[in-house]
């Protein structure tokens, strides 16, 4: 359940007629949501802008995958590119937005999400890339991990994909937007009180107005 | 001129040991199935391979895994793969992780002639470590290198017999660049046509980056995660 409130929350961020690059895993289930009446173009780093959805059996192709290796579909008005140009396109900052998942993020804005010291390294794929590049990054996550601490730091422990690269946090209990000024809680999820917050943040944060009203 | 071979195991006849070969695909999409296979088959160790990827436990690159032929692997994620993890445990196997756009775009330095150039991907993290930070207009870049490969392995859809290329959908991926970057590109396709059948506003790859083609038959184009509508 938790999940479904972070999802729902994530689609707000897409607008109309937005590029997006949505994240291998969780953030992959956000392209089912999106409005029908929403004109969004998906890209998919391995060399196709305007992903269409999962293909019936007899359309299967091998040769149209997106960047979890799944078969997918090109929709109408697609586009097929090979990865330097997929990546001249996220880097040369072409794409709206990212929405990506998360291990931590840091009350600067920092995100970790590719590696963890002591298990196999996977590699970061376009990660570091998508961070550098996309006009705004949206990190997705639970806000504490299966011990109970805080995934929401003053500082990440684990190596980093991006510094002072976060532009918006979702979690199943709050939003935050990160700027020049720092971190600033923005909404709670429903049915969150601020002091659920607090208590299970470790990062320092300012409080949105709007917020300080309704506790 | 024709630039077609016949035999696979003849156009890597000059693979040596310790070669850096640069091969195309994503995941095991557009992956040159046949040449993987014949490297494989003449044995050739100590292979420095430079791939997004490094394929599965039992097909593509990993069949390279399997017979102990990479030591040093430049690619993006290797996440699919339980030997590759057995063999850097153990040490066998050397990685250097690279960007997805940073490994793209040094493939295509690489091919285009460019040395080096400066990126904003990785600055502040482990990759950055050791390399060239330099300011432009405020914000902070590393300097990347090119790569040029003694051979490079690609797979398209079509060619002619000057080697011009047309991929397909999402299987063109890395090949592009892969084909400008190698000193000897070796090519595999689906299909072989005669000169001036292609539309020259069609072309994706010119021949003039290619020095053999080769036709595969029967490839297998396996799929990592088949995912369909209502499943």
């Amino acid at each position: 359940m938790k999940r479904q409130q972070i999802l729902e929350r994530a689609v707000k961020e897409i607008q109309d007629g937005m590029c997006v690059n949505l994240g291998i895993g969780m953030p992959t289930l956000i392209a089912n949501m999106i409005p029908n009446d929403f004109n969004v173009m998906l890209q998919s780093e391995n060399g196709l802008l305007g992903i269409g959805p999962y293909p019936q059996k007899d359309e299967v192709d091998p040769d149209l995958i997106n960047a979890g290796k799944e078969t997918v579909t090109a929709k109408a008005g697609a586009s097929f590119f090979d990865s330097a140009e997929s990546f001249a396109m996220i880097r040369g900052g072409h794409i709206d937005l990212a929405i990506l998942g998360g291990m931590e993020v840091s009350e600067n804005g920092d995100l970790a999400n590719w590696m963890i010291p002591g298990k196999m390294v996977k590699g970061m794929g376009g990660a570091m890339d998508l961070v550098q590049g996309a006009k705004r990054i949206v990190v997705i996550m639970d806000h504490v991990n299966k011990h109970g601490e805080s995934k929401v730091k003053k500082n990440c422990s684990l190596p980093l994909t991006g510094e002072k690269v976060v532009h918006c946090l979702i979690t199943e209990l709050a939003v935050f937007q990160f700027t020049e000024a720092g971190m600033e809680l923005l909404e709670l999820q429903n049915g969150v009180t601020l002091d659920e917050v607090k208590s299970k943040t470790e990062a320092e944060f300012t409080i949105s107005p709007s917020i300080e009203i309704r506790a | 001129m024709s630039k077609l071979l016949t035999s696979f195991d003849n156009a890597i006849e000059r693979i040596e040991d310790g070669a850096t070969i640069i091969v195309g695909g994503f995941g095991l999409s557009g992956i040159p199935e046949k040449l993987i296979i014949a490297l494989r088959n003449k044995g050739v160790k100590d292979l420095t391979i430079v791939s997004n990827n490094c394929g599965v436990d039992d097909w593509g690159l990993g069949l390279l895994l399997e017979n102990k032929q990479i030591k040093k692997m430049i690619a993006s994620y290797v996440g699919e793969n339980k030997l590759f993890e057995q063999q850097f445990l153990s040490g066998e196997l050397e990685v250097e992780l690279v960007p997805q756009g940073t490994l793209a775009e040094r493939l295509r330095a690489g091919g285009a002639g460019i040395p080096a150039f400066y990126t904003a991907t990785g600055v502040g993290t482990e990759v950055a470590k050791g390399k060239e930070h330099k300011e432009f207009d405020g914000r902070t870049y590393i300097m990347e290198k090119g790569i040029v490969g003694d051979f490079a392995f690609v797979k398209a859809w079509k060619a002619d017999h000057f080697g011009n290329l047309v991929y397909r959908k999402t299987a063109r991926n890395f090949n592009p660049v892969v084909a400008t970057a190698g000193k000897v590109t070796l090519v595999e396709v689906e299909e072989l046509v005669g000169i001036g059948e292609l539309d020259p506003d069609d072309i994706h790859t010119s021949g003039v980056y290619v020095q053999k083609v080769l036709v595969g038959n029967d490839y297998e184009k396996r799929i990592e995660k088949l995912t369909t509508a209502n499943a």
